[in-house]
This record gives structure tokens, sequence and C-alpha cells, in this order.
């Protein structure tokens, strides 16, 4: 089966379960493990991760695909992607001050903080290096993004569970944190092969 | 190198055609056109441009709310009471406000981005607050780091001024300091002398507005001061006051003694003042002198370093405080210094006694 024959949906579900950024591909560990200590504040970094996933996927497959395959330019993709993921997260970040303050003061901090985390990058590099169609790319983004949320709120809920469990004192904080990641990616790659997508 | 060209032509292109549409996009959403402020219920309206902070939005408009920091918000000073407009609070500002505050919409103003019509209340007295363009008519070296510099007020100007209150001193862009940049300090002048004002400037490392006074100030030069601000004044008891300053906050205790000699006002008054060796004294005589003329008054400097060769009382000031009085009952406590100090000196005088609603202090924050 060629990689484009594959529904753009069958990618979504696939980039959230089996093909998870996180816990298969181990991209955006960084505000993963720091931003994990609570549900709310994982929450907000989630929502803004599948918002910026999802919309540079789209925009650097469109400059990927009309400006840099033209001129034979694609061994620039890593700067582009990550000027376009720069611009558009600057954007972002003013219109959402301009239409919604509380959206605004929910992501705070971490929408700027997105245009570093390499989950993002790593989209981009992926829906590239896949052949993906604007659709795939589409729901690849999404999915992906929506599959780095699943995981850090599932990993903000473990750890406000861990608050009154008894934990060695040299594996407090990061220590742990890096065990139940590693517990969590081999429940997820547990199901890897059930849907192909590249 | 046909290929290296146009590689840069087709990146250059890129990011030329990127921040094209971030100053669109500025211009859509960072842009929120006019915006009306109504200060006191209809009292003083203002229009202004949308986008800065309501703390320099109302300066531009001669409208001054007291500023410690100069809009960092690291001194919640500058609190007024916001009925229409502001957005959510934000969280720099919550550690300043009380749940009362909360609960009363009092908010930072310089933490406030204007963004739409907003109706605030603020003090009846704020609205007189004045901006002085003054003349620097002298500079004193009172210690290695301490300066007293004199401001000549504009001809036919004068203010009033509640001794003990802090003024705003504007420093001008200068060196790397692109922006007008604005620092509280302690009034040292007695309120009667209402054609110049004294301060006394303490070098802070890399501070913005004292560096320029160090540096770049000379006499004849002209100033920008605002104000006067604060409520840290003379109560009107007759309970004896403890007067405590480190530094250049003996400032606001000149203008208060001044003030009740003139006024008459013989409360039993002891004030220490704390410092680390002889080289960081001033004014030591001048009060030495008030304190023979005066039978109500004591001043008790103290110095913290193991200087040999004086009499002054040794150790820290809070030492000094509490070996000086056998109970604190009826007492009143006026503290200005660091905030370290402060916090010490509060301690001392609450254990002492001194109910904490009778502290009375000014922090440099």
């Amino acid at each position: 089966m060629e990689v484009t024959d594959i529904h753009p949906l069958v990618i979504l579900f696939a980039a959230i379960t089996t093909d998870n950024i996180l816990l298969a591909r181990f991209l955006g560990m960084c505000p993963f493990l720091a931003v994990s200590k609570q549900v709310k504040s994982s929450i907000g970094l989630g929502t803004a991760v599948v918002f910026v996933l999802t919309c540079t996927s789209v925009l650097n497959w469109i400059v990927y695909n009309s400006i840099l395959v033209p001129y034979n330019l694609e061994y620039l993709q890593y700067i582009v992607f990550i000027i376009v993921i720069a611009a558009f997260v600057q954007i972002v970040e003013m219109a959402i001050e301009r239409i919604s303050m509380s959206l605004y003061m929910a992501l705070g901090i971490f929408l700027p903080l997105i245009t570093v985390n390499c989950a993002i990058l790593g989209g981009s590099l992926f829906m590239i290096s896949r052949k993906y169609t604007l659709l795939q790319t589409a729901g690849f983004g999404f999915g992906s993004g929506l599959g780095w949320m699943l995981a850090i709120v599932a990993m903000a809920g473990i750890r406000e569970k861990m608050k009154k469990a008894k934990v060695v004192p040299q594996l407090e904080g990061p220590g742990i944190a890096l065990i139940i990641a590693g517990i969590m990616a081999l429940a997820f790659i547990g199901f890897s092969g059930v849907m192909k997508i590249n | 190198m046909d290929k290296i060209l146009l590689a840069i032509e087709v990146l250059c292109g890129i990011s030329l055609a990127l921040t094209l549409l971030l100053l669109v996009a500025e211009f859509f959403f960072a842009n929120y056109g006019d915006c009306e402020i109504d200060i006191n219920n209809g009292d003083k309206k203002i229009t202004a441009k949308g986008g800065g902070s309501l703390l320099s939005t109302l300066s531009e408009d001669k409208v001054f709310i007291p500023s410690a920091c100069g809009g960092r918000g690291s001194c919640g000073f500058c609190k007024c009471k916001v009925d229409k407009g502001g957005g959510p609070v934000l969280p720099t500002e919550t550690p300043y406000l009380s749940e009362e505050e909360l609960k009363n919409n009092v908010r930072l103003s310089c933490q406030i981005k204007v963004k739409e019509d907003i109706a605030i209340r603020i003090p009846e007295e704020l609205l007189s607050v004045k901006e002085f363009e003054t003349t620097v008519e002298s500079i004193t070296d009172l210690t290695h780091d301490i300066k007293g510099v004199r401001f000549k007020l504009p001809e036919g100007e004068t203010v009033r001024i509640k001794a003990g209150q802090y003024i705003q001193l504007v420093a001008p862009p200068y060196d790397e300091v692109h922006e007008p940049t604005s620092r509280a300090y302690s009034i040292a002048s007695r309120p009667s002398d209402d054609e110049a004002i004294d301060l006394i400037i303490r070098l802070v490392p890399n501070g913005i507005v004292t560096t320029y006074v160090f540096e770049h100030l000379k006499e004849g030069d002209k100033a920008k001061l605002v104000g006067p601000f604060g409520d840290f004044y003379l109560r009107d008891t007759d309970k004896e006051c403890i007067f405590i300053a480190g530094g250049s906050g003996l400032a606001p205790f000149r203008s208060m003694l001044y003030d009740m000699i003139e006024k008459g006002i013989k409360r039993k008054t002891t004030f220490f003042f704390g410092a680390v060796g002889l080289r960081d004294l001033y004014f030591v005589e001048e009060f030495a002198k008030l304190s023979e003329e005066h039978s109500w008054f004591k001043f008790v400097p103290a110095l913290s370093g193991k200087e040999e060769g004086h009499s002054y009382e040794r150790g820290l000031i809070t030492d000094v405080v509490a070996r000086s009085f056998e109970k604190m009952d009826n007492h009143e406590g006026y503290l200005c210094g660091s905030p370290g100090m402060i916090d010490a000196c509060v301690r001392v005088l609450t254990a002492g006694g001194i109910p904490e609603d009778q502290i009375f202090y000014d922090k440099f924050a």
C-alpha cells in the first residue's frame, strides 16, 4: 500500500496512539517533564501544542511543496520551518491576546515556549520524510498534537496521584517522572503495528 | 554559485514575507484605537491611544499614580480601583493584592493594558499631583555613596508636601537606557521650604536613576520631579516616637524633625540611624545639634562595623533599638530603609509591644 493511500483519519488516530510523538518518538520531552506537575497547566500547554502543531504542519507543508521543492532547496527545510513556526506563534499570541484574554491567561508563558518545542518541528519533519499529502499532514499534525496532550495530561494525572506515594528519595522529581514516562511508552508501543502509517 | 544565491534569496524572501505578515498582524491585533479613560466618575476624562499600560497612559496625560519601581510590577504602589474594563487580574498582580482589594476591583495600574474604555477611581489628591521642571541647585557628597541633591522649583511654582512623603525623580534616556525612568526618593527638606526640594540619593549598583544622578547630573541641569506621594508622615497622636533609618532612609526623618520643631510638636522622639562604618555617617553634627537644642529629641547613630575610635552605639540597629527600651507600650514606630532592615525592625518593635498598625514605614523596593 502506498503512503498516499492511507486515510487521513487513520493517520490521525495512529498519531494519537500507536505513533504517539511523545511516547513513541520521545519528542518534546522537556516540557513533558517540566510542566506535568498539575493537570490544569498541562491541559493549557497541551491545547497550545495541538493548535500550533496542526497549523504549523499545514503551513510548513505548503511552504515546503510550493517554495522549497520547485527551487530544489529541500535542504533549507530546518531553518525555514523554524522561522515559520516562530512567526506563526507570534501572530497567534497577538491574536489570542486581542480576542480572548482568558485563553491568553490560561496559555500564559507556554505559547512562546512552544516555538522551541521539538515536537512541533518534529511534526513538520515527519510529514516531509513520510511524503504525506496536505490532508494527511493536517490529520497527522492534529493527531500528534492530541497525542502529545494525551500523554502530558496522563502524566500530570499520575504525578498528582504520586504526591502521596513514597518515592525513593534519590528518584524524586525528574527521576521518577522519567521512569513513569518509560512505562507509559511501553504501554503505547504495545499497540504498534495495529495501524501502519509510514 | 547560483544555487547559493538562490538559497539566500529564497530564505530572505520567506523571512521578509513573514516579517510583513507580522507587521500586518500587529497593525490589526495590537492596534486598539483610541480609548477613553474615565477618572472618578467623570471628574476627568482622557482619550488616549490604546496599547500602553494604564500607568504610563495616565502619566502621559499628567495624571500621576505613585509608583516607586517605575512600572516593573515590583513595588505594588500603583494601585487603583478599576470599575470598568481592564481585563482579568493577572498573575503578576496577585502577590500585591489582598483578598479585600481583589473583591473591590483594585488593580495594579502598571500591569493593566489599555485596550478598551476604562473607568477608574483614584484618590482625589492624586489629580493634584504635579510635574515640576526643576533646576539642580547643588549636589553635595554626603558619604562615599550618598549624594544630597537640591532641586530648585521654577519661578513662581510651589510644592505642598507633608513631611515624610516622597517624590519621583525622572531620569531622561542616557547611554544604553532608552526610556525615561523614574524612581521614588523621600524628601529631606522641610515642608515650609516650598521653593526647593532636597533629596538624598544613594548609589545603587547598576541602578538606572542613581547612576544617572551620580555620573551625569550636574549643577544647573534641568530635572523632572513628579509628586509628592505617600502616606508616610507623622501620625497625630501623643505617643513617643521611635524613628529608625538606614542609609539614605534618613531623608524623611530630617523633614519630619524640622516640621515638628517648626510646629512646636514636642513628642518624645528617639532617632536611630544605622550604618556600617564611620564613612557611612552623614548629617550627624546637624542632628546632634538638634538634640542639644531640643530636650525631647535624642539622636542615636549606631555602627555595625568593627571600627575603633568612635563613641557611637555598636551593633546591628535592631539590637541597639531593642536594648534602648525596656518596654514599648506607648510608642509609635517609623521606619525607612531597605526591606530587610524594615522587616527585622518590625519584628523587634512588635516584640517590644508596639501593635503592627502603629508601625509605619517606607520600603525601598
